[in-house]
Formats: C-alpha cells, structure tokens, sequence
C-alpha cells in the first residue's frame, strides 16, 4: 500500500500512493473495492480472509455430516448409496480438518499474531498472501472432484494400496493428492511466515516469556507444521506418481509393504492433531484469565507443557497403527510414549481449572465456550488414554468409540476454542460486539447438540458398530438399552440440534453486521497487546510501537498494584492508554504494497497440480505462468521503494519502522 | 571498505584459501569413500563409510554454510530438522525390521 | 516454492531496521525451510533404503550402478559447493564481477551433473530398469530425480541471480541474496553426500 503520514488524533491518516514501480508489472495501488482485498498483504485482512474461506468449508462440511447422519438415522438407510457414503466421509473429514480448522487456525493466527508481539505486519507479507490463495486454489481442487467423476472415497487417512489405482478408480484420489499438496505448500510457507515473525518480529522488550500464550501456541503448531508437513508431502508424492505414472510404492504384487504409507501418513498425522488443538488451547488460555479476572496460572507450565507435547508429539504415531501387525515390541513402546503424552496435557487442564479458581467469573459466551472445552476436552481426553493401552484399543479401533473420541476432542475441544475465540475477539476485529443473548442461544445448543450427536456414539462402538459402516439392519441391532437403533437415532437428532446451534452463530453475524452500535474499545478489561490499539486496528497496527515491560502488558498499564492492600488498582482506561498512543504516533510508516504476483503465483502452482491428471500441457502451462510470477516477484520490492511516491509534502521527519520482506 | 570486509571475514572465520583447503579435504575424503569400492575393507566397511558420509556433512554445513560461525537459531532451526528426521526414519525403518537382517 | 522465500526483498539492512533476534528475516527462512527439507529426503531416502533389494524381474542395483561414472559426478557436485563459496566472499567484497564469474562457473557444474543423471538415467532405462519395473526402480528414479529437480531449481537460481546482478535489478542485499541461494546450493550438495554413500556405495 502507502506511507501513512503521521495520523493525527482523530482524523484519518494521509495515504501516499505509489505512481511507478520497478517491477516488472505495474503494482496494484487500488485501496477501494475487491481488488484491495484480492492483491492486499495486510495481515488484517488476509486473516479475515482466511476465516471467511475456513467458515464455508465449515459448512461445506458440516452438511456432509449431516448427510452422514442422515443416512444412519434409520435402519436401511436410502440416502447415500456406499459409494457416495465412502465419499462423504472422506471429504467431510478432509475438509474438516484441511480446509476449515486449519486455515481457521491460520486466521487467528494471521491476525492476532502480529498484534499481539506488537509489530506492524507478519515477516513476509507477500508470503502471507501466497498462502492464502494456494489454501483456497488447494480447497477448490480438492471440491471439484464432486463434478469431475466422484470424491475421493479412501477415508482422511487414504491408506494405500486401498487408495491406488485397482481399489479406487476415478480421479477423486488424484484431486485428493494434488489439493493436499498445494494446501500443503500454503501451509508450509505460513509456517515458516510466522515463525520467522515470531523470532524477529517481537516489540522491544517482549522476550520469549513475556509473549502471550496464543502467541505461543501458534509458535508450537508452526515448528509442528514445519517439520511434519514434508512427511505427508512425500506420501502424497509416492501415491500420486504410482497413481499418475506407473510407479509401483504399494503394488503389494511386487513387494510393496503396505505399512509404509502408515508410517508416512501417521508421522504426520499424530502432530497434526496437535496442530488442531493447540491453537485452541492458545484461545482459551486467553480468555479463561479475562474473564476469570486472574493472570494466568502457572504460566511458563502452560508454556512448556505445550512445547514438549510438540516434541512428544513427534514419537507416538505408531499409536494409530496398533492394530496393524507392528509386532510386539513396537506396539509397547509407543504405548508407553503415548500415556507420557497424557501428562502434559493433564497439566494443562489443572492450570485453566487453577487460573478459574478464586476468580471472579464473568460469564460470557467466549467464557461459556471456554469451560465447554475443558469439560469436553477432558472428556475425550480420558477416552484417548483407554486407546493408548493397546490391548483395550485393539477392540476399539475403527468402531464409532474412536469416532466418539476424536469428536470430543476435535468438536469439542478445537470447535468450542475457535467459537470462544469468536466471541471474545469479534469487537477487535471488527469494532462490534456479537450479541451475547443470541450467543446463550449459540452456545447451549452447540453443548446439547455435541453432546447428543457424539455421546451415544461410545455406546455405539463398545456394542461394535464399526467406522465407516455405511447401512445397518433392524435385524442385528440388538435390543434393549443397547439397541442400536435408538442411540443412532439419538446421535442423528443430535447433529441436528448442532446444526441449530451453529446456525445461530451465523444469524448473529448477519445481526451484528447490520447494527449501528459499536463495541467499546476494551469491553472485556482484557490483558494483551492487540487491545492496545483502535478496533478494527488501524492499517499500521500501533501508532507507535509499544514498548513492553510486562507478561499481559496491556493489563499492566491499566493496572497499578495498591502497596496498602496488595491489590491491582486501575488507573486507566483503555481509551486512555490508546489516546497516549495516538499523540505519540510515529511520523512516517512504510507498509508493504499489495501485489499481483501471490494469487497469480498460485494459479499457476494450481494448473501445475492439475496437470498430473490432464496431461502435460496443462504442467507447461502452470510451470509457465508459475515461472514468470516468480520473476515478477523477485524483480518487484515488497514495500515500494521512496520513488515509487508521489513527493511526500513531510518535513524530513522519516522515522521508519517498516515490516520487512 | 576494506575494514569491513575485514571484519567480516573474521566473523565468519574464513578466507578463500580456508574454503580451498576445506575444500581439498573433502576431495580426498569422496577418493577415500570410492576405494571402499575396489578396496576390501573388511568389516570396517560399513562404519568408514557412515563415518566419512558424516564428516563430509558437517564438514559442508559448518563450513561452506557458515553454521559453525553464524546465530545458534540457525542451527536450531536446522539440526532440529535433521535430528527429528533420523529419529523419525529410523524408527520407522526398525518396525520394518530393517536392521535386523 | 524455495525461490520465493529467498527472493524476498530484506529492507531490513537496507533501512536500518532491526529485528529482535538481528539475525536476517531471510537467512532464517531458508534455514527453515532447508530444516523441513530434511524430513522430506528423509522420507524419500528411507522408502528407497526399504525398497532397493525388491527387483521383481528388473536389474539388481548393484547390476546396473556405474560407480566410476557417478563418482566423477558427485566429484563435480562437490567441488560447486566450492565455487559457491568463492561466489558469497566475491559478493560480502562487493565485487560484482567476480560473484558473477563463480555463480556461472557453480550453474555449470551443477548442469555438468543434471547431464551426467539424465544420461545416467537413459542408460538405465536401456537396461532394463524402468520406472514401473520393480520398487527398486520406483524408488531410485523417485529419489534421484527428487534431487535432480532441486539441483535444476538451483541452475535456474543461480543464473537468476546472475542476470539480476547484471541488470542491477536486485531487491534487498545483494550479499545476501548470493548468500541465500547458496545455502540452498550447498544443501543440495549435502543431500547428494547421503544418497552417494547410502545408494550407491553401500550394497544392498
Ligand atoms: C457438525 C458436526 C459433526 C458431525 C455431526 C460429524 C459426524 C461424523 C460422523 C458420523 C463420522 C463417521 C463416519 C463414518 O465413520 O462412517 C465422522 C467422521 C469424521 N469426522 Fe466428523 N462430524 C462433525 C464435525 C467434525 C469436525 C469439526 C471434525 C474435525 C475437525 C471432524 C472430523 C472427522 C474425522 C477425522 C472423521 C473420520 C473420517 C474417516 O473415517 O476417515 N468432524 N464425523
Ligand atoms: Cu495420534
């Protein structure tokens, strides 16, 4: 974008465009309409963007549940045949956690990540771009399968050789491979985006200790993306050139060891579960101090205990495989490192409970949905430990116990922090509050609902209705408490209850769009850097960028301890400390410019992609156009140089404090 | 000019001569690994060559990569990588029984 | 997508800004990513190392490899780490012309040695080693060309470089752009160390 000239208090700032440029293209300079959200690096507004995207692979998915549900009401189930069943669970878990709780992730983390180390933008802005339209270009390929001859239908985990070319014939496989790989890349180069940011990027004086626990958090499930996402890229590699190109990695025919696509997949996906609820775990560990008007307790615990269940997280992925004939050595091994996993996470717990203990509760709906998760969580949590113990998991495995368990966890552990996330940071984001009446409404039927759809589903499994059964019969569903006719049908009127609940949430969006009125600056007293600043921030972040001397600085320059009685005095206001801000503002701020080349970059890593079903020119083309946006890339300055400007009318006064890259 | 380039030298601790000579032991050391071809060695067979496969490594990355000399977050960032991938592998290729025959 | 991280322009010098590390946004990007490339060749060289005795009806490796060949190769490989180097002091020194010499010299090397894998690869195929004849062929073509292509991304970097040096259109600083690509450089290198020990040396 521009030079903001300094901001005076309360009138907008003067933005400078650029008029020429070095690149090789000119750059974008529109600030108005769609294209400034379509070539933007705001970190503000590609979050956003990312949430936008996430929310309706949200729903893309949740009507594939529904669907799943539907079909397993009732006895005989007419609304999916089997092959369009093995399709609807394999994209609804794909896209659950691929396209929505992923990327929702990301939009927290794009957003709230900068703000909250105090800096102005993430490392590489243009990156950050990338990323994003590589996600949607990834979501968009892995979708069009529906209409190109069928979804993929080998389960998330596409165990091969179930998932080579004899066992599954259309292409759903292909676009499944190829959509993951781009999502993939967009994931990895955000991984590398943030953590880059997180090292260098943080305000004067925020050292490693004194960041916020999400900003933690998301650090940890950065280094987890980096190091398991090539893991499941060489998977993915091995599948789609057996699939496209004759090699032969799972043709058991000639050899091949089925478990080697195990081990890929699960190296990757044991850290990837981490990856879905750590960011969670930041979200709450947010809030619950908030609202229970309490620091945090035990802070560095939170902070390391998260850290080593990064670490562990690498060592128990076996732990899917029990069942798989690893031997006897193996399966007591990760047994083991799998209960050790429990420990820190048990910490974790104790310190949310220890942080609400003594507090004064305020119960809002963020607050709300933070205690769901740490009930439910816990809840599958123990469930999980039943799996840990081999024995009792080999009767387990590929039941409806595990799809019980994994829904606790992931619904009600990650879903119910990302809605808590919602609540609490909506007013930042977008300078309104949703509205808490029709968030009661919100909260109580996602609990009802999740409880419901997901509790039967224990009974469900214990009694042996297996995983991905795709039609049942009156005749074998036993009789009594434990019939299973009545708790499918329990868990189908469940998902509907859910769907209720969710369908609230997006009513009070639509409500709280429309409405005039606008949140105070700090409505919830809350303790981190992203308050310390207008809502919706402004384009630069911080007028100036804050100096920290404080864990929860925020907090601590609202509050003064009273020496008398030991108790924390506020001594200002929020506006208040923001008004400081503003008369102190820097002068002159470079912002990265927008730029054509990271959407233009990904169309053609998407033609690239595609081309290993449509033949080699469609790989000319995308290597084509992915060739000249790189150059375009290279030759173009991320934040425009001083003579793309217009003669700025400032007296000298440069003092810059640029985000790099 | 001059003084800077100076300085930067001893912060990385090399010169051109240093990378040539750094260069020529890596030479001979690949000589070495290829007579294990036409050489018997008998039963130091395997543990030579893991251990000149090892040598060139850290030899290239802590030299002609400057790791020995630059920030420890490089080598973090770097070493975590590569630990985790032999742990990882390694394993794995255990469940396969691969070491044992 | 490596050239793009690397490419990034860095103001951070240019302006005088400072990060809170003071380490470089870039230098520490490419560690990374050069850290999440070793689980990737990780995972590539083991399914080789579990795959290479599986011949089906094809060729033994040991039946096929052309030691002296690929030792000359990997010579060739080894000593554009070298020229490399020569390249990144050429530009801390700020001499353009020099920097230019050795990155051209390191691209044909690093050119001499994608020939030698195409023509080692043909002459493979000749003999009888597809890459659908058995896993072993799956998973050495898979491996090598892996390598092969990241050795290719790297001629096209390292003339890239080159020709906006020329041109005197780089962004950011210019050391550090040599710098960079040459970390990637070299680590193509170190990979190659690994897979000439454990592929063709070592017997399966
Ligand atoms: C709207 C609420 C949801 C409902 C009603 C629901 C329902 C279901 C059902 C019934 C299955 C079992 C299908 C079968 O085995 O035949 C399933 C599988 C699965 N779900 Fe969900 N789910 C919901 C949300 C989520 C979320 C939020 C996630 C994760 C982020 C998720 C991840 C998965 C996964 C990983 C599977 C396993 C699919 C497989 O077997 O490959 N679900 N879901
Ligand atoms: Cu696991």
């Amino acid at each position: 974008m521009a030079i903001i000239e300094r901001p005076g208090t309360g009138t907008t700032p003067v933005v400078a465009t650029p008029q020429q440029t070095l690149g090789a293209v000119k750059r974008p300079v529109e600030t108005k309409g769609w294209r400034e959200w379509l070539f933007t690096v705001d970190h503000k507004k590609i979050g956003i963007m990312y949430g936008v995207v996430a929310m309706v692979f949200f729903i893309i998915g949740g009507v594939e549940a529904l669907l799943i549900r539907l079909q397993l009401a009732m006895p005989d189930g007419q609304i999916l045949s089997a092959d369009k069943y093995n399709q609807m669970f394999t994209m609804h878990a794909t896209t659950m956690v691929f396209l929505f709780a992923m990327p929702m992730a990301g939009a927290f983390a794009n957003y709230f990540l900068p703000l909250q180390i105090g800096a102005r933008d993430v490392a590489f802005p243009r990156i950050n771009a990338l990323s994003l339209w590589l996600l949607i270009i990834g979501g968009l390929v892995l979708n069009a399968s529906w209409f190109l001859g069928g979804a993929a239908d080998g389960g998330w985990f596409m165990y091969a050789p179930n998932s080579g070319p004899i066992f599954s014939p259309s292409h759903g496989v292909d676009f499944w491979v190829i959509g993951l790989q781009i999502a993939g890349v967009a994931s990895l180069l955000g991984s590398i985006n943030l953590i880059v940011t997180v090292v260098n990027m943080r305000a004067p004086g925020m050292s490693l200790m004194k960041m916020p626990v999400f900003t933690w958090m998301i650090l940890v499930v950065q280094f987890l993306l980096v190091f398991s996402l090539p893991v499941i890229t060489v998977a993915l590699v091995l599948l789609m050139l057996q699939r496209s190109y004759g090699a032969t990695f799972f043709d058991v025919s000639q050899g091949a060891d089925p478990l080697l696509w195990q081990h890929l997949f699960w190296i990757f996906g044991h850290p990837e579960v981490y990856v879905l609820i750590l960011p969670a775990f930041g979200i709450i560990s947010e809030v619950l101090p908030t609202f229970a008007r309490k620091p945090l307790f035990g802070y560095p615990f939170v902070v390391f205990s998260g850290a080593s269940i990064g670490l562990v997280g690498f060592g128990v992925w076996a732990h899917h495989m029990f069942a798989s004939g690893l031997g006897p050595v193996s399966v007591a091994v990760f047994s083991v490192a799998t209960m050790a996993i429990a420990i820190p996470t048990g910490v974790k717990i104790f310190n949310w409970l220890l942080t609400m203990w003594g507090g004064k509760i305020w119960y809002t709906t963020a607050m709300n949905f933070a205690i769901g998760l740490v009930v439910l969580f816990t809840i599958g949590g123990l469930s999980g430990v039943t799996h840990s113990v081999a024995p009792s998991d080999t009767q387990q495995t590929d039941t409806y116990y595990i799809v019980a368990h994994f829904h606790y966890v992931l619904f009600g552990g990650m879903v119910f922090g990302l809605f808590s996330g919602f609540y609490y940071w909506w007013p930042k984001v977008f300078g309104k509050m949703l509205n808490e009446k029709l968030g009661a409404w919100n909260f109580w039927f996602m609990v009802i609902g999740m409880n419901l759809t997901f509790g039967p589903m224990h009974i469900l499994g214990l009694q042996g209705q297996p995983r991905r059964m795709y039609v049942w019969t009156e005749a074998r569903a036993g009789e009594g408490f434990f019939n299973l006719g009545f708790w499918n049908l329990i868990a189908s009127i469940g998902s509907f209850i859910l769907a209720v609940g969710v369908l609230f949430f997006l009513i009070n969006v639509v409500i709280t769009a429309r409405s005039k009125k606008q949140a105070p600056l700090d409505p919830w007293d809350a303790r981190t850097l992203e308050w310390l600043t207008t809502s919706p921030p402004k384009a630069h972040n911080f007028d100036r960028i804050p100096v920290v001397h404080h864990l929860d600085e925020f907090f601590h320059r609202k509050y003064e301890e009273d020496t008398a009685t030991h108790t924390m005095k506020k001594v200002a206001e929020g506006e208040d400390l923001v008004r400081v801000e503003e008369e102190a503002a820097d002068a002159h701020i470079h912002l990265p410019s927008p730029s054509y080349w990271p959407i233009v970059l990904s169309v053609g890593v998407g033609l690239l992609g595609l081309g290993t079903i449509y033949g080699i020119p469609m790989i000319v083309l995308g290597f084509a156009i992915t060739l000249f946006a790189s150059y375009g890339w290279i030759l173009e300055p991320s934040v425009a140089e001083e003579i793309d400007f217009e003669p700025s009318n400032n007296d000298g006064n440069t003092k810059e404090i640029a985000p790099l890259g | 000019m001059s003084t800077s380039t100076e300085q930067h030298e001893q912060e990385h601790g090399m010169s051109d001569a240093g990378y040539i000579k750094i260069a020529l032991i890596l030479a001979a050391i690949t000589a070495l690994e290829v007579s294990t071809y036409y050489v018997d060695f008998g039963p130091l067979f395997m543990p030579s060559l893991m251990i000149m496969m090892v040598v060139k490594f850290v030899m290239v990355v802590s030299y002609f990569m400057h790791l020995k000399f630059d920030s420890r977050i490089f080598s973090f960032m770097f070493y975590t990588g590569l630990g985790l991938a032999l742990f990882v592998y390694i394993t794995a290729l255990a469940t396969f029984k691969f070491f044992i025959s | 997508m490596a050239e793009t991280a690397t490419h990034t322009a860095d103001h951070a010098s240019e302006h005088g800004h400072e990060t809170s590390t003071g380490l470089s946004n870039n230098k520490l990007a490419m560690w990374l990513f050069l850290g999440s490339e070793c689980l990737l060749f990780g995972g590539l060289i083991s399914t080789y190392m579990l795959y290479r005795g599986r011949v089906s009806d094809g060729p033994h490796p040991m039946a096929i490899f052309d030691i002296p060949f690929t030792s000359v190769s990997s010579f060739v490989l080894l000593m554009s780490s070298l020229t490399m180097v020569l390249a990144v002091t050429a530009a801390q020194r700020g001499d353009d012309s020099r920097t230019n010499l050795w990155l051209t010299i390191t691209a044909v090397l690093g050119a001499t040695f994608v020939g030698g894998q195409v023509y080692e690869f043909t002459a493979f195929i000749r003999e009888g080693l597809g890459f659908s004849t058995s896993l072993f062929g799956s998973s050495f073509y898979t491996l090598t060309g892996f390598h092969g292509i990241h050795v290719s991304v790297g001629v096209l970097m390292l003339l890239s470089t080159v020709g906006i040096i020329r041109k005197n259109k780089i962004t950011g600083n210019k050391a550090e752009v040599v710098e960079i690509v040459g970390l990637y450089w070299h680590f193509v290198d170190v990979v190659w160390i690994i897979i000439f020990t454990l592929v063709y040396l070592i017997p399966s």
